[in-house]
């Protein structure tokens, strides 16, 4: 189960992902970043301190927006993950792809960094 | 059968016999008192002899009337009517013949009057038994233990009354009296049950009606002419079978009598309340309809259809409505005697005078609407009522009656309706359920070829060489999962080794695992660097996977001639390496994003080929992540460390008992037989 709690701050759309990910939670989140998007914005901060566990289908999920994300020059970080989660985006390589920083404010400013 | 049918006969035959000597007798009897001889035959003889024909008569209905199951009440009615019919008239055409024979020696004849009247007295006894038999099994309609008793005590009743009239048993004046009004309180106890008239319709009850008339019609003209022809023969002597004299006749006849005017009187009491009966009746059934509809093999549809015929039928409605609220394209309205238009007209109406109630879809209270109908112009209806259709607790559905009349529905049709309009929903559901049933049973079916699929891509055999040993394993968990592991002999000294893990589950994970292995067989023969074979797979694989799906691989190169490894990694978990001279193992984490991943042309910035030595002893362990991510009984993950440490535990056996153990280990650690994810290893031994 997971539950996704959206926020704005400094612009930036802020979703916490709350739980675990797995196949079936994994719309919740898809639909949770389409939301974002079709309504706009262009700074998605994804907090993931509260995110246990994350399977494949989950990983589909943020891998899924790489492409789309480029073409309409949207940013998305990062940050906060257990060492767990991060270990699984980094054996799949999606780190390479994603931006991922360790703390909010880091985020915030990569975040910055990017849109610049 | 046929020995019911012999018995038949049997007391028939017995009971006409019985009748034939009793004439003989009873004349004898008769004509000795009259000329003052001693008569030849015994004077108890014609009584006796009534006494056998009552019994045989009694038996010969019994196993007509009684075992015949399928005669209903009015049949029973109608059993008595033409017996007594037929008694009847064999006595008009005795009556007729006495009449043609006018005032002749042998109508004044004593004997031949005491024959009429004893063809009479048989008549009337065979059609008081016919009666007794038939209202014994109305009576006996619902048994229960008490009634069952005091009918028999009321038969033995009878029966000692019936011998008793033989033996000249003089009792007591009281006792006489407080045995017969005892019999006489239990006949009318007796007479009490009347159940069988509610069962009867409208038109059963006039017919039983005019047929327990015509019987009484009969028990009167056959009491009158025995009578008469008793006092006739009396006048000249006492001697014959007076049936006076008789008393089991007159208890008989009186309990006949008894039954059939409580039966007139009853019937015709109910006759202003069996429409409500029937109505009752028609509820019922209606409602088995409706609950039945789900192993009549019909659809949601024929349960609407159902539900809202046997609603108006049952509230004499004079139009409904039946609104089914589906999807988007699939909201219905079935109407009866309005039309949809107006049936919006009142909907509109209501909603736009804001009524709380049913139709407004905010409330679940039933409610009767009608006041607020007064005020709706163009539209007849004055009375409207409107019920829920739930399933799972959920509303699927509006059914709304409407009268003319005001004040048209009240709290009896709003229950039944309501228990129609519960019983519709569970139907629904049933029907629902069914449909999902046989949905997952499709889906297993579904999994179970993918399952099929998936096993027959792994290979039966691996590639063979005297450098190395190979071992793989795999188990998938019931829902099927995507790993592959496959070899491929490259050249003399160079195989190719493949372990993937396909993301996702289910048929999809089975597809994407074969077009792999097509990618795999067709570029490992190319002898591709494995970082080139890991663009090209990229290059194929990009468009062909669906979005937010991909596949991590590590592919290897093992060389016989250099003694190593080259390897790519795409995605996939570390691979376990352990080194025999050292006697350590450590994972093979380098840079690689899954296949699938990125779909541009930069894919080859994100993997790079890796080379490794090995030497005699090594053990290489591939596998994915259902092995490290297995749980135990609290939840650890089985995790790599543990993994670690069991192959360098291992690492002195060759590669078929390291997999044992390490299998036999994972399982020990999860502490079922049952996985929930695959476990899929290759562990390669150098030698």
């Amino acid at each position: 189960m997971v539950h996704i709690k959206r926020l704005q701050e400094d612009g930036a759309d802020i979703l916490a992902v709350i739980g675990e990910i797995d196949a079936s939670s994994s719309i919740e989140l898809d639909l949770a970043i389409a939301k974002s998007v079709g309504e706009g914005s262009k700074k998605i901060l994804v907090d993931c301190s509260a995110l246990e566990y994350i399977s494949s289908a989950g990983l589909g999920v943020f891998m899924s927006y790489i492409e789309e994300f480029k073409d309409k020059n949207i940013h998305m970080v990062l940050f906060g993950m257990k060492e767990k989660v991060v270990n699984t985006f980094q054996i799949l390589g999606l780190s390479d792809l994603l931006h991922i920083s360790l703390t909010k404010v880091e985020a915030k400013k990569l975040l910055h960094e990017l849109s610049v | 059968m046929l020995k019911l049918k012999a018995l038949t006969r049997l007391t028939f035959l017995g009971a006409a016999v019985a009748w034939l000597v009793m004439v003989f007798s009873d004349v004898t009897v008769l004509f000795s008192d009259l000329k003052g001889l001693t008569p030849d035959v015994p004077l108890w003889l014609p009584r006796l002899m009534l006494d056998l024909y009552v019994i045989c008569i009694f038996y010969y209905y019994k196993f007509k009337i009684e075992r015949d199951e399928s005669l209903n009440f009015t049949d029973l009615l109608w059993r008595v009517f033409a017996t007594g019919l037929v008694a009847t008239v064999i006595s008009l055409a005795l009556r007729l013949l006495d009449f043609l024979l006018g005032s002749t020696r042998l109508s004044s004849n004593i004997f031949f009057h005491d024959v009429e009247y004893l063809v009479n007295l048989g008549l009337l006894l065979s059609f008081l038994v016919a009666a007794y038999t038939c209202w014994k099994r109305l009576i006996l309609y619902q048994k229960s233990k008490w009634l069952l008793r005091g009918w028999l005590i009321f038969e033995i009743a009878l029966v000692v009354v019936l011998l008793s009239d033989n033996f000249k048993i003089t009792l007591e004046e009281w006792l006489f009296t407080t045995v017969t009004v005892l019999t006489g309180l239990l006949a009318l106890v007796l007479s009490a049950n009347m159940k069988w008239v509610a069962f009867l319709n409208f038109r059963q009850k006039w017919t039983s009606l005019l047929l327990l008339l015509l019987s009484f019609f009969y028990l009167g003209y056959f009491f009158y002419t025995v009578t008469r022809f008793s006092d006739e023969i009396s006048l000249q002597s006492v001697a014959f079978l007076d049936f006076r004299n008789h008393s089991f006749n007159i208890y008989l006849f009186s309990f006949v009598m008894l039954y059939s005017i409580f039966s007139f009187l009853v019937i015709l009491f109910n006759l202003p309340t069996s429409s409500v009966f029937e109505q009752k009746l028609e509820e019922v059934v209606n409602f088995q309809r409706i609950s039945q509809s789900v192993q009549t093999e019909q659809n949601e549809e024929s349960v609407y259809k159902i539900l809202l015929e046997s609603s108006v039928s049952s509230v004499f409605a004079d139009a409904a409505w039946l609104e089914i609220k589906g999807e988007q394209e699939n909201h219905r309205l079935q109407t009866y005697q309005i039309t949809e238009a107006d049936a919006r007209k009142i909907q509109q109406h209501l909603n736009g005078r804001n009524v709380k109630g049913i139709l407004e879809q905010s409330t679940d209270k039933t409610k009767n609407l009608s006041q607020h109908l007064s005020t709706l112009k163009g539209i007849n209806y004055r009375s409207i009522m409107a019920f829920p259709v739930s399933v799972k607790g959920e509303k699927i559905g509006t059914l709304a009656l409407l009268k003319e009349l005001p004040e048209g529905f009240n709290k009896e049709m709003t229950q039944i309706v309501s228990a129609f309009a519960n019983q519709a929903g569970i139907s629904i559901e049933n029907f629902r359920l069914l449909k999902e049933a046989i949905q997952n049973e499709r889906y297993k079916e579904e999994l179970k070829i993918a399952k099929t699929v998936q096993k027959s891509l792994l290979p039966d055999k691996l590639e063979k060489d005297p450098a190395f040993d190979i071992s793989a394993f795999s188990e998938s968990a019931d829902e099927v999962g995507g790993d592959y592991y496959d070899t491929l002999r490259i050249n003399d000294h160079q195989v190719g080794l493949i372990i993937a893990d396909v993301s996702g589950k289910g048929t999809t994970a089975a597809f994407h695992m074969s077009q792999m292995k097509g990618i795999f067989h067709s570029l490992a023969q190319q002898a591709l660097e494995p970082k080139d074979f890991m663009v090209r797979a990229n290059q194929a694989l990009k468009y062909c996977l669906e979005r937010g799906s991909f596949i991590s691989a590590t592919y290897f190169v093992i060389d016989t001639q250099s003694r190593t490894i080259r390897y790519c990694r795409a995605g996939h978990c570390p691979v376990l390496f352990y080194q025999a001279h050292e006697k350590t193992a450590g994972f093979l984490t380098d840079k690689g994003v899954a296949l699938g991943m990125v779909k541009g042309k930069d894919y080859d910035n994100y993997i790079e080929t890796n080379s490794m030595p090995w030497q005699s002893g090594d053990v290489m362990v591939l596998f994915t992540d259902g092995i490290t991510e297995a749980k135990n009984g609290r939840g650890d993950e089985f995790g790599l460390d543990l993994l670690k440490a069991t192959v360098t535990e291992l690492a002195a056996n060759n590669p078929q008992e390291i997999q044992d153990r390490l299998i036999k280990k994972l399982y020990d650690y999860t502490g079922t037989e049952e996985i929930d994810d695959d476990y899929t290893t290759m562990i390669v031994k150098f030698h």
